[in-house]
């Protein structure tokens, strides 16, 4: 293969400035770079996010604490909803996406390279107008500062009359803006995967990966836009005195919930859907076996795409829906377990028989595995209605969406940053490190969020600042504010790793795992032009056939 | 040797449906998801307001303006199988037809809300029939702002002669967006002017 393979002449150029540097990162529509600065954006934000939540829980740690006050505490858990879901998952979920669909699908950029940067950099500013409330929302009205209405900012906590000053005006402003970005980038998402595959990649052999992430764009195309519909209906009661959700005037507050929620639903399968997307991908290779049931996973995604359209309503519940609405969306909840109990199995039968390599991607893959099927469990509860009107809005509910984002999606993304570190930065991570950022993370998580479920049960409500002694809730909140400090240990020992790596790890050489999608066959870190060749591929391991000719894939796909 | 490159076989004769068209249709959908929220939201809050005016009241559906945009549909398929066929000429005319149609339909529009403001004293902030109305019917009136911006632009390029037979592409994938403007206007105008009355 050495006739035909080119390799382009490695010209070593001297060191340029840094100004310079700095001006090609910031002027790039390279999807590789773009992919990183959407990942290094949200990692800020993580630890601001993580600042935020761990705010919160010394609040909470004992009762009658006063940390901070009221007022600052509902601002700290809406900044943190906030920041999390739009500024953390959100930008990690697109970074690896813009950085691995088209090295995957065997392109040389994303379809649209300019809308790209202009849709990361929408993102970013939309993130700093958020923050910049801090400073600006306090404006002449000498009211708060940072929004406090909750990350889903029912009305009429919106209105102007409950929410005098600008605070809630950033926060419409910024998740339009970063709406705007989001929905750029799943067009682009989209058109690529649509568009820019490589020769003999029928849909039918892309990695997972790609397919899950085309899911994915979809969804946001479908979800997002509504969101932004919505806000744009909040901006005209704000500003223009509309009356959309102006109960005084005929408007409805509880359409604002279903605008929301239509949104905020399939906005988890977002999240999650590249969740699974880096499972499909991590899993197979640290099992050395080719993923179990490749068109039943497409099928049992595209499925969570549509059901999980149609179940936003299970988020509302306790606001008193009328039976058949009730019904409907239980059955729809309990429906969307069946598909993703196929993946849970899917990736099980995987794992069957094959011979596992415990790195630390695969550690963080298999814990998504038990925390993921535990978080559905607690959604199947919670989806049933009667049970959620005893616990809707309480801490069960906290404990379990945290579950999802936390134990599923965080981990595999964790996994993802370990696995996809070496072909991004060239070197390797260390392994002693991610293990111990493995265990300090799970163990902290499952001090949280375990025993978050219990007050819960107990009746605490979401969203207090503060308690009264003696409700059996105390010693449990103790455990997990105490988990709080476990995780961000783990959160340093992780970046600490990247840092380290980055500056002092060995070459991890283009393929260090073994693996079979195309992002392996490029350098670490691959060139700005993917390949120097497109490649062609016959089956869905495209790098194993390469490396077993005498028994490729294709002879049995 | 550091990189493993995939010889290249055959050359890629396989057709990928192309960039334009599906990013535009993408779009459309994205588009699309929006407008349902407005429309949803019009159709939720139909004899909802408080107080008047009332859509039975102030209304009367612009059926000129509604043929001139519709009509709009047709003229910009033309001018773009024109360029496809080479024919500058037909092109730039049917294109200028276009134009014309769009800015005749957000005239029909200014006079309408002018009407409304300052005779019917209904605004935005009246009653809820106003927030809607006025939401609905802008948000479709900023897309044809925007597909206008977009046509003069094209217009300004065709005068000038820089529009040439190998931008019939592109210049489809701008009619794709009009006609989109010109589908939503259907539903608007069944929801506002037919349903909403």
């Amino acid at each position: 293969m050495s006739t035909d393979s080119i390799t382009w002449p490695h010209t070593e150029t001297a060191a340029y400035p840094l100004v310079d540097k700095l001006h090609e990162w910031v002027a790039t529509v390279d999807h590789k770079r773009l992919g990183i600065l959407y990942i290094i954006y949200a990692l800020v934000f993580l630890v601001i996010g993580g600042i935020e939540a761990g705010i919160m829980r010394i609040q909470l740690i004992r009762a009658h604490n006063d940390f901070v006050s009221p007022q600052v505490f509902n601002r700290m858990f809406t900044m943190h909803g906030t920041t999390m879901i739009f500024f953390v998952v959100m930008p990690l979920v697109f970074g690896f996406a813009n950085y691995l669909v088209p090295l995957m699908i065997g392109a040389r950029d994303m379809a649209f390279p300019r809308l790209n940067a202009f849709s990361f950099w929408l993102t970013a500013f939309a993130g700093l107008l958020l923050y910049f409330s801090l400073v600006g929302a306090n404006g002449l009205y000498g009211a708060g500062n940072a929004p406090d209405v909750g990350w889903f900012a029912y009305a009429p906590l919106t209105s102007r009359t409950f929410s005098v000053g600008h605070s809630t005006d950033f926060w419409t402003l910024a998740l339009l803006v970063s709406g705007f970005g989001s929905i750029g980038t799943a067009i682009n998402i989209l058109t690529t995967i649509l568009c820019m595959r490589c020769p003999g990649m029928s849909l039918a052999k892309m990695p997972l990966l790609a397919w899950l992430n085309l899911v994915m764009a979809g969804l946001v195309i479908l979800a997002v836009s509504p969101l932004t519909a919505a806000q744009l209906m909040l901006v005209v009661d704000r500003y223009l005195g509309g009356h959309f959700f102006d109960t005084q005037a005929g408007g409805s507050a509880v359409i604002w919930m279903h605008f929301f929620w239509v949104f905020g639903h399939p906005e988890v399968y977002v999240l999650v859907i590249p969740a699974f997307a880096f499972a499909s991908e991590i899993i197979p290779v640290f099992s050395r076996k080719a993923i179990f049931g490749y068109p039943v996973m497409v099928a049992a995604t595209i499925c969570i795409g549509f059901i999980g359209m149609s179940v936003w309503a299970h988020h509302m519940f306790t606001v008193g829906m009328s039976s058949s609405a009730n019904t409907f969306f239980v059955l729809s909840t309990m429906a969307i377990a069946v598909p993703t109990g196929i993946k849970i199995f899917n990736w099980l039968a995987t794992m069957w028989g094959g011979k596992i390599e415990f790195k630390t991607p695969m550690l963080f893959c298999v814990a998504f595995l038990f925390q993921f099927l535990v978080a559905g469990l607690t959604g199947i509860m919670l989806g049933s209605a009667p049970f959620n009107w005893q616990l809707g809005n309480s801490y069960f509910v906290v404990a379990h969406f945290h579950y999802v984002i936390v134990g599923a999606i965080l981990f595999t993304i964790f996994g993802a940053f370990y696995y996809w570190f070496p072909k991004m930065s060239g070197k390797m991570y260390s392994e002693t490190l991610g293990k111990l950022h493995f265990w300090l993370f799970l163990i902290g998580f499952h001090l949280t969020f375990d025993f978050m479920h219990i007050p819960g049960l107990l009746g605490m409500p979401r969203r207090i600042y503060t308690y009264e002694p003696g409700r059996g809730w105390d010693v449990w909140n103790l455990i997990v504010t105490i988990g709080v400090f476990f995780q961000a240990l783990g959160i340093v020992v992780f970046v600490a790793n990247l840092v380290w790596s980055y500056f002092k790890g060995e070459t991890a050489g283009s393929d260090p795992w073994d693996a079979w999608t195309l992002e392996w066959s490029t350098p670490s870190p691959p060139p700005a032009y993917n390949f120097a060749v497109i490649p062609t591929i016959k089956s869905r391991r495209p790098l194993w056939d390469l490396k077993h000719p005498a028994d490729p894939d294709w002879k049995y796909e | 040797m550091n990189a493993t490159y995939i010889p290249l076989q055959q050359p890629f004769t396989r057709e990928l449906p192309s960039r334009g068209r599906v990013g535009m249709f993408v779009l459309i959908a994205a588009e699309a998801a929006i407008f349902t929220i407005f429309v949803v939201a019009y159709i939720f809050y139909i004899g909802k307001s408080l107080t008047g005016p009332t859509p039975q009241d102030v209304l009367a559906a612009p059926i000129f303006y509604s043929i001139c945009l519709l009509s709009s549909s047709v003229t910009i398929h033309l001018a773009v199988k024109a360029l496809r066929l080479g024919n500058i000429g037909v092109f730039s005319r049917w294109w200028f037809a276009t134009t014309v149609l769009g800015v005749i339909f957000l005239y029909g529009t200014a006079t309408e809300w002018h009407r409304l403001i300052y005779r019917e004293g209904l605004t935005i902030s009246t009653n809820l029939f106003g927030t809607t109305y006025y939401s609905l019917v802008g948000l479709h009136g900023f897309h044809v702002v925007v597909g206008l911006l977009c046509l003069t632009l094209v217009l300004a390029f065709a005068l000038t002669g820089r529009v040439k037979q190998e931008h019939a592409y592109r210049v489809d994938v701008l009619s794709l967006y009009w006609h989109f403007v010109d589908a939503v206007w259907v539903v608007v105008f069944t929801v506002v002017y037919i349903v909403g009355r």
